[in-house]
């Protein structure tokens, strides 16, 4: 699918936030994390959040995650409300709709790569076998490993597996490939890009790695709070060919 | 201050809950040594005092009627420091307002000075005149129980009259601190009591005029007690002498020893218990603290600590919360200690109550405690504190898990894969597993170890009561009487049944063992008061041959159909063997039976009865009761069925405060277990488990996964607890069972249930202080760091 095409067909949007402010009280001191954030994403949609650190980007991604609370402001995914969502209802969010990758893999260290999938596919309502899963991230040989016999790149790919897993609408990644050298990280992004293409899976990308921009439908800059600039690519990269 | 000790106060302070729970499993093993201990040293210290000032006698002799110019002859054997002659009979009294049978031992005091064994300690009151012959010193308890201060009076039937006495004052003998009445399970004042006279009264009264039927014997320190006892047996032999017996054999004395004995039991017993518990504890959390603290280790060294220095600071922690436990528990040791002394005392007549400080129970207490600790943390703090500072700065190797069995798969496809994932922590760490379920498991052995006792009480009492001494009340006659001594008791108002029985005091003889006590003769088909086989079903006795208890034979060490020697100690003391018949059950006393024409027969002495068991109709009890108190033959009647009431009684009172205190230990070790085990659980899965609520789990899931891993400790270490309880159990029976009586080892499946559910309901107390934890888990903060 074309990048025009993703920005400006007519079906609804999937997330969509107005106003979006989030204030962090640290003992006497007030942190103003976001500043008032209007974003829209639609379905099938692959956008990289660039910006420094503080700029408010992993915030953002956790509000509309459900794993956080914003100040003020709207914030919708379909039409779900998240903002005055009960702490249950953001639970089965992210248990029915929502995909996650970190940084830090966040493996269970004590269950191998297909169980720490299956940990996800057992609560799922429409899930794909855990196999398949690995197989779209490549990694159907490694399946019986435990994380610890992983190399990191290949941890973060069981990451990806276990949040494509119960098919979700959305893949919400924060830093990915910031623990990863650049020839794993490619594999990694290789790996979202597969699964944003064959799932339509509306996939974020949280990164401060500005050679990643060039795989994205959008980008978009964080700076102190707000959105700074968002871009549209006319062309997008294959993840082999980006590097750092 | 220095730094560390300032670190080391803050990470108290952080890990109170858990510092806490230590420390209490540490006080109550500290508590429960000084506890038993210290009431153990008190009680003996106190009877030994006791004794030493009021010249308790060693050695006791009852005889028929001796003259007094023996006394000297006595006085000279070898090994006999001082002998103290006097008249002992037992009477009935008759006391305004009580309708019940009251016996009371008729005891001499000298015609004019005080007696030299056996002192009285004066209570209230003073002594009866020298010249009196209806005065009286009676027990202070059983004075208590009716009202009889001095200048009160009460009536006895004194060899067959009856004589009004006149209190003078109240006391106490080293003789009767456990004052149990002939055939009684425990003292009951009301019924049973101790009367002092002055020797002429009571001689006149009983024809003993110049003569004595009781003697009391000092030995000299190191005396040879059996060379002793051969020589005045042999003296008095022809004086109708029963055997004279040691303190071993003085109902009072053997039963404060088998109290003793019980004590120094559960002393031995309980406090390991705690201490190993609260060691396996301080490994637990020290391991989880130092591994959380491995970059600090590291940095600590790099700084230019020393390997020492920062081993040191480690085990200070678990010394500090040593110290927290010392102080709890020795405080606690110190009062329940009293309190137990007390308790004691309330069942024993003591003038007074030596309280033991003893330094040395007190140094070991806080020695045990701080071994513990040190012991535990020394094994924790040797893994990494000794690890190169850089590698200690390094995060750890990720931790390698491994797949356990084929079970997982299955654990997997039933239970999920966060079943897997507990399934896989808890074998990961398997120590720490394994001493998590050995310390719950003692909580739970500690609760059947303890409540199984009062099941198997019960157990006793049934059997004793409901199917093997079934009678209402026992009569026993001052002398044995002809057989037709019985028509007479059955012919007093309300008596249902009446079944005559034959009492000899005789030595049982088996090679080098001899044991004295009551030979036994019943009528073939006894059916009030019955014998009963280890199945419990009733024995008749056999033609020719001796029933021995279970407990008598192992001490004898006979089988059926081997010969016993017996020795009658009152009358001829003709010796015979017999053969043992059969053995059967019982549980208080050494007991022996035989066919009462068989004894008779063996005697000599013709068909003579020592006393009828009865059966009372209960709407004619009280007629009844007014006529015994003017049968002259009767001595003593025991009232099976008041015994029992008053045994239940004080069984009770017991109950409660054993279960509490009982449950309390067990609370404490299974909280303190169970916290700790969770909180390092959640400390190292917290990640694990933030992770999983990001993925979707719901909060009750994830707890569910933590409270599944605690499930399944708990799970496990029900049944080894069962087992260890079971041991200890055994060890209790060993440890209680005495001569007087032997506890039947009962457990019912109720002792099993009762310990398990509490022991679970501590647990899920804990689990659901943790699980608030779990509930509050910061999920961002966990996805932003690394482990």
């Amino acid at each position: 699918m074309g990048s025009a095409a993703a920005l400006e067909r007519p079906d609804k949007p999937v997330f969509v936030t107005r106003g979006l402010t989030k204030v962090y009280r640290m003992g006497a001191v007030e942190v103003q994390a976001l500043r008032g954030i209007d974003f829209t994403a639609h379905p099938g949609e692959f956008v990289v959040i660039l910006g420094p650190s503080g700029s408010g980007k992993s915030t953002f991604l956790n509000i509309i995650g459900g794993l956080d609370r914003a100040t003020s402001g709207e914030a919708y995914f379909q039409d779900h409300d998240l903002i005055d969502a009960s702490e249950a209802a953001l639970t089965r969010y992210r248990r029915d709709h929502v995909g996650f990758v970190f940084q830090f893999y966040n493996l269970v260290p004590s269950l191998t790569a297909r169980e720490n999938v299956e940990l996800v596919t057992e609560i799922a309502r429409q899930p794909m076998d855990a196999r398949e899963a690995l197989a779209l991230v490549g990694l159907s040989d490694r399946s019986e490993h435990f994380p610890a016999e992983l190399s990191g790149g290949e941890q973060q790919r069981v990451a990806i597996a276990r949040a494509i897993a119960k098919r979700p609408e959305v893949l919400l990644c924060d830093e990915p490939t910031g623990a990863l050298d650049s020839a794993t990280g490619v594999k990694v992004l290789e790996a979202l890009t597969r699964v944003n293409e064959e799932m339509g899976a509306t996939t974020l990308v949280i990164t401060h790695n500005a050679a990643i921009r060039d795989i994205a439908h959008r980008v978009v800059s964080f700076a102190s709070g707000r959105i700074a600039v968002i871009e549209t690519n006319a062309a997008r990269k294959p993840a082999a060919a980006v590097s750092w | 201050m220095r730094a560390l000790h300032k670190k080391l106060f803050r990470d108290l302070r952080r890990l109170w809950a858990q510092a806490l729970a230590i420390a209490l499993v540490m006080a109550a093993g500290a508590a429960t040594l000084i506890l038993g201990t210290g009431a153990y040293q008190s009680l003996a210290q106190t009877r030994a005092s006791y004794y030493e000032a009021n010249r308790f006698a060693d050695v006791f002799a009852n005889l028929t009627r001796a003259p007094k110019v023996m006394v000297a002859e006595l006085a000279a054997i070898d090994g006999v420091a001082a002998v103290e002659p006097r008249i002992v009979k037992l009477a009935l009294a008759d006391l305004d307002g009580v309708a019940e049978p009251v016996s009371v031992l008729l005891v001499s005091l000298p015609a004019d000075h005080e007696p030299d064994l056996n002192r009285i300690y004066l209570r209230q009151g003073r002594l009866p005149e020298p010249a009196s012959d209806n005065e009286a010193l009676v027990s202070d308890r059983f004075a208590k129980s009716h009202g009889l201060g001095p200048g009160a009076s009460f009536r006895v039937l004194i060899n067959g009259l009856r004589r009004s006495l006149r209190v003078t004052g109240t006391g106490l003998s080293p003789e009767f601190v456990y004052a149990v009445g002939p055939g009684d399970l425990m003292p009951d004042e009301r019924r049973y009591g101790v009367v002092w006279m002055r020797e002429p009264a009571l001689a006149a009264a009983y024809d003993l005029d110049g003569a004595f039927s009781s003697l009391l014997v000092k030995l000299v320190p190191g005396a040879s007690q059996a060379q002793a006892i051969g020589r005045l047996d042999a003296a008095l032999a022809r004086y109708g002498g029963q055997g004279a017996y040691g303190r071993k054999d003085q109902t009072s004395h053997a039963f404060l020893d088998a109290e003793l004995k019980q004590l120094a039991a559960m002393s031995r017993i309980l406090p390991p218990i705690f201490l190993v518990i609260a060691a396996f504890l301080v490994n637990m959390t020290l391991t989880r603290l130092i591994a959380l603290e491995r970059e600090q280790i590291g940095l600590l060294k790099a700084l230019g600590y020393s390997s020492l220095a920062v081993a040191r600071h480690y085990v200070e922690f678990a010394a500090l919360i040593a110290v927290i436990g010392m102080v709890i528990g020795l405080a606690a040791g110190y009062l329940l200690g009293n309190g137990l002394t007390v308790l004691y005392a309330r069942f024993f007549d003591f003038p007074f109550l030596v309280f033991s400080r003893n330094p040395a129970v007190y140094a070991i207490a806080a020695g045990a405690t701080l071994a513990a600790a040190v012991l535990g943390a020394l094994n924790a703090v040797r893994g990494v504190v000794f690890l190169p500072p850089a590698t200690a700065m390094a995060p750890p190797a990720p931790a390698r898990y491994r797949k356990v069995l084929g079970d997982i798969e299955m654990i997997g496809r039933s239970f999920g894969r966060a079943a897997v994932m507990s399934a896989r922590h808890l074998t990961h760490s398997p120590l720490r597993s394994a001493s998590s379920i050995l310390g719950v498991a003692l909580a739970v052995a500690v609760l059947v170890g303890s409540l199984w006792s009062f099941g198997s009480i019960n157990y006793m009492i049934d059997v004793t009561f409901y199917r093997s001494a079934r009678q209402d009340a026992t009569i026993s006659f001052a002398n044995a009487r002809p057989a037709t001594a019985a028509y007479a008791v059955q012919h007093l108002p309300g008596i249902l049944r009446a079944e005559p029985f034959r009492a000899v005091t005789v030595k049982i003889r088996a090679g080098s063992v001899e044991r004295r006590l009551a030979l036994m003769g019943r009528p073939r088909k006894a059916d009030l008061s019955r014998v009963l086989d280890a199945s419990l079903a009733p024995v008749a006795m056999p033609e020719s041959g001796i029933v021995l208890s279970l407990s008598l034979a192992e001490i004898l060490k006979v089988r059926t159909g081997d010969l016993v020697t017996v020795e009658r100690l009152d009358g001829d003391r003709r010796v015979f063997d017999v053969r043992v018949a059969a053995i059967i059950e019982g549980y208080i006393g050494l007991t022996a039976f035989m066919d009462m024409d068989a004894l008779n027969d063996r005697l000599g002495e013709g068909e003579l009865i020592s006393g009828t068991d009865i059966g009372i109709d209960p709407t004619r009890q009280a007629e009844l009761f007014a006529a015994l108190k003017t049968v002259p033959a009767a001595s003593f009647i025991t009232l099976q069925k008041a015994a029992l009431a008053k045994f239940r009684d004080t069984v009770a009172q017991n109950i409660t405060l054993m279960i509490t205190v009982y449950v309390t230990l067990a609370a404490i070790i299974a909280f303190g277990v169970v916290y700790n085990f969770a909180r390092i659980s959640l400390s190292e899965q917290g990640r694990e488990l933030a992770s999983l609520r990001v993925l979707g789990f719901t909060r009750a899931e994830v707890s569910g996964l933590l409270l599944g891993e605690i499930a399944a400790v708990v799970a496990i270490a029900q049944p080894l607890g069962w087992a260890i309880g079971y041991g200890i159990a055994a060890a209790m029976v060993r440890g209680f069972s005495t001569e007087l009586y032997r506890v039947p080892f009962f457990i019912g499946r109720d002792v099993y249930a009762y310990a398990s559910l509490l022991v679970i309901l501590a647990t899920a107390v804990s689990a659901l202080v943790v699980r608030r934890r779990i509930d509050r888990l910061d999920l961002i903060a966990v996805l932003k760091t690394r482990e």
